[in-house]
């Protein structure tokens, strides 16, 4: 039982890359399907739908940042093996990315389609379409905020 | 760094000379035309939308034959797309060919759609000869009825079957039946297995055979008025015929390659003409004269009026009147001009407002530049667009001012690469310690690292989210008295700054907050937590009474005045939003530093080999991130522009200026000087 801190610190790096890594693979993917029909009908717009198709993929990218500097500290990629309590604390502060990252990358994923709509109609009106989808992101950045403050703060 | 003041123009003259002003305001390009006010019994407008839409479709026909001779002839092209700059001179001398280019432009799109027919015409072909195929050994005409006193019948049954069975279900079905021969032409073993056969009848008996082979599952051949192996052949032929006649005209299209620069002039010049003759069915007209009324900039004025009276026509320049609908232009200096398709982007200022690009400048380069934070990925980006800008001279002007913003943005992100010591993130000392067996050699960060102590870059986001904020909130203020609604901007804007400010102040002034958390070395004294307070307070109550000034009513104006003071939370969100300079400018550093460790992990000790494993995991994976992480930059600093600094000011809906202009895709007209 010697290792249960490792254990629980990689869970932690586990559930931010997964459930972070989820929402933009669900995101990026329904967005896609809607910048392919956009590309089918106007095949100009492929530069700026793929902008707009690639917004929902930073919630991935920020769970595979907590997941690292957490693995890093934990003793797999460098750092030591913490205590069980640490471990759990990793645990803890894991949870805001993966979480948010599941439900924001979705959802910014939805944004994003309405976004592609938009665009395809309006070609001219690309920079408010950016906004909306952007809009969602917001709290993914709060929770990596969160997320990041913690690991550090994890003494 | 504003928005330029317009005037209204008048020009009066003979309908003979129109087309020459119109041709010399185009050259311009400075001068909207308007649409003329309601016609009445002396001013009509002439309609030419139809000369109009036939030189749109004219050169909508150049444009399909370039590209056309792309797919087949493709020319060697670079990645941006440049004009092509020529004289005058050299542009009549264009133009006098236009008719010629114009008929092999319309020549290319009708062999082109003759190749498409041919092309779609041979896959039927081969559909027919594998009908026929079955039947190749048959030797007359699938179509032949008969003698006098025969019937033939040609189809195929189900499955595969013998002669007996056949006969035997004949006799069966059709017991009476007796003068009738079946043949046997082919069977098929493939996928649908099927019989083909020829059945000859006597004519009074050919009902009921006919009746007893339905009933067989039987389906009747198909057509051919030659025997079907000489039906096979020459459609054999005939798919030879089209492949040939495809060349041919591939061929033809391809010899007409060289005349790509003429179509290219020829597609621009039509697109000119129908511009033109869009603007001249704008003009009020009466038999003999016409009347242009539209909008330039003060300062094109001189640039137009001495040559206009030189034209025999009369021209008046005026203010506007206020209330009237004037289109906006703005102009910047060379700094700050590439934020004019930002703010464009988001909403033309009006023109009761001021051009919001010079003040935004300097915020978006810094943001961006902290939220990518590399050195390196900054130098990419800044010679990658500083090659484009000196290689493409002649690039379309709005690609032009794109360039240039990146240009600016990529040497932010390189200052603050070096102030945060990020260069692929910590390439220098992982290469350092993996191939030398360095790790003491690092790049040194000029200011502080940011993965050593994130609490101190987010109290510089807060401090530079804070700044912008009340810069835009300044330019209310700046909008207000330059209006003379000094009041409107106490209430709005100083009662705000004395709530915003002293709630900040009074945070400063609680130790846990900031040594604790922020670790930052210094609190203000208790006195001016006192003092802080007491401002935040007044500003609170001026906007407790304020606010709500639209209504009479004064429980209705207090209970406004209440909620105006809720809107202290949306500082707070707004504050708290530009913690996002921190959090990407983290993950740039740390995807990097990511990529990094897997690189070395795998070069590890293995010598030449491990080399390139890392030059090439070490490729890749800055690619993505740059890529990624530009992106992010980019669009967040919009969001923080559009959002959370426009939200403090700005109203926009003003109307670009739209000015008659020759509006080209490759070629541009150089002015004598």
């Amino acid at each position: 039982m010697d290792n249960l801190g490792m254990v629980f610190g990689l869970t932690g790096a586990a559930i931010a890359a997964l459930f972070a890594g989820i929402g933009s693979a669900v995101g990026v993917g329904i967005a896609g399907q809607a910048a392919a029909g956009a590309t089918s009908e106007k095949p100009d717009l492929f530069g700026k739908v793929l902008v707009l198709q690639l917004l929902p993929g930073t919630q991935g990218i920020y769970g595979l940042l907590i997941a690292f500097i957490t693995l890093s500290r934990i003793g797999i990629m460098g750092g030591q093996a913490p205590t069980t309590v640490q471990g759990l604390l990793y645990l803890a502060a894991c949870l805001p990315m993966g979480f948010v990252g599941l439900g924001s990358g979705i959802h910014q994923g939805k944004a994003s389609v309405a976004a592609i709509n938009l665009v395809s109609k309006k070609e001219d009106q690309f920079g408010k379409a950016m906004i909306f989808p952007a809009m969602v992101e917001t709290y993914a950045i709060l929770a990596l905020l969160i997320s990041i403050l913690s690991i550090f703060g994890i003494k | 760094m504003a928005i330029l003041p317009m005037k209204r123009i008048l020009i009066c003259g003979m309908k003979k000379d129109r087309k020459e002003v119109l041709e010399f305001l185009q050259r311009q390009g400075v001068v909207e035309i308007t649409s003329p006010a309601a016609q009445d019994d002396v001013f009509t407008s002439t309609d030419m939308t139809s000369s109009s839409v036939q030189f749109s479709r004219s050169a909508d026909t150049c444009e399909a034959a370039l590209k056309v001779l792309n797919d087949l002839a493709p020319a060697k092209s670079g990645l941006l797309a440049d004009y092509t700059i020529i004289d005058r001179e050299e542009y009549e001398k264009r133009v006098a060919l236009c008719g010629e280019t114009m008929k092999k432009a319309d020549k290319i799109v009708r062999l082109n759609k003759e190749i498409a027919e041919l092309t779609a015409e041979i896959p039927r072909l081969e559909i027919q000869n594998e009908i026929l195929e079955p039947w190749k050994n048959l030797d007359i005409p699938l179509d032949y009825e008969g003698t006098k006193n025969t019937k033939t019948i040609a189809g195929t049954l189900a499955g595969k079957q013998t002669l007996a069975e056949i006969y035997r279900q004949i006799s069966e079905l059709a017991p009476e039946a007796d003068a009738y021969d079946v043949e046997i032409v082919s069977t098929s073993h493939d996928d649908p297995e099927m019989t083909c056969i020829l059945v000859i009848v006597h004519k009074d008996q050919a009902d009921l055979i006919e009746d007893a082979l339905w009933h067989m599952d039987f389906s009747k051949a198909p057509l051919s008025s030659l025997n079907p192996a000489e039906e096979i052949v020459s459609y054999n032929k005939q798919i030879e015929e089209d492949k040939k006649q495809i060349e041919e005209a591939r061929e033809a299209i391809i010899a007409m390659a060289d005349e790509r620069e003429h179509i290219r002039f020829t597609h621009d010049y039509y697109a000119m003409r129908a511009d033109k003759y869009d603007a001249l069915s704008r003009l009020a007209q009466t038999e003999r004269t016409f009347i242009l009324s539209g909008y330039l900039a003060k300062r094109d004025v001189p640039k137009i009026e001495p040559k206009l009276s030189e034209m025999d026509v009369l021209v008046e320049v005026s203010d506007p009147e206020p209330g009237e609908d004037v289109p906006v232009k703005l102009r910047n200096n060379a700094f700050t001009s590439p934020m004019e398709s930002v703010v464009a982007n988001y909403s033309m200022p009006n023109t009761r407002e001021i051009d919001p690009s010079a003040v935004m400048a300097i915020f978006y380069y810094v943001f961006f530049g902290l939220m990518l934070s590399d050195a390196a990925y900054g130098l990419i980006i800044t010679i990658a667009c500083a090659v484009c800008l000196t290689k493409y001279k002649n690039m379309a002007a709005g690609m032009k001012k794109f360039m240039k913003m990146f240009l600016y943005c990529g040497i932010s992100t390189t200052i603050w690469g070096f102030l945060f010591g990020g260069f692929f993130g910590d390439a220098v000392n992982v290469i350092a310690t993996t191939f030398f067996n360095r790790p003491d050699i690092k790049l040194p960060a000029l200011w502080f690292e940011p993965v050593a102590s994130p609490m101190k870059l987010l109290v510089y986001a807060f401090v530079f989210g804070i700044i912008h904020l009340f810069v835009g909130l300044g330019i209310q203020m700046y909008e207000q008295i330059r209006d003379g609604d000094i009041k409107g901007a106490i209430y709005d804007v100083v009662f705000w700054y004395m709530l915003v400010g002293g709630l900040i102040v009074c945070v400063m002034t609680v130790p846990m907050l900031m040594q604790d958390m922020f670790q930052l070395s210094f609190v203000l004294p208790l006195s001016v937590r006192k003092v802080s307070l007491i401002i935040a307070l007044l500003g609170a109550i001026g906007i407790v009474f304020t606010a709500g000034r639209d209504s009479k009513n004064w429980v209705k104006r207090i209970m406004k005045g209440l909620y105006g003071v809720y809107g202290v939370s949306g500082y707070l969100s707004d504050i708290l939003s530009y913690s996002r300079l921190l959090a990407l400018g983290l993950a740039t550093g740390v995807i990097a530093t990511v990529f990094n460790a897997m690189a070395a992990m795998v070069a590890k000790g293995k010598g030449i080999v491990g080399v390139i494993l890392f030059i090439i995991i070490f490729v890749i994976g800055h690619a993505m991130n740059l890529a990624i992480n530009a992106l992010g930059a980019y669009v967040h600093t919009n969001r923080l522009q559009y959002v959370e600094f426009f939200g403090k000011f700005y109203e926009g809906g003003g109307r670009e200026l739209d000015p008659l202009t020759e509006n080209t895709k490759y070629y541009r007209v150089k002015e004598a000087k």
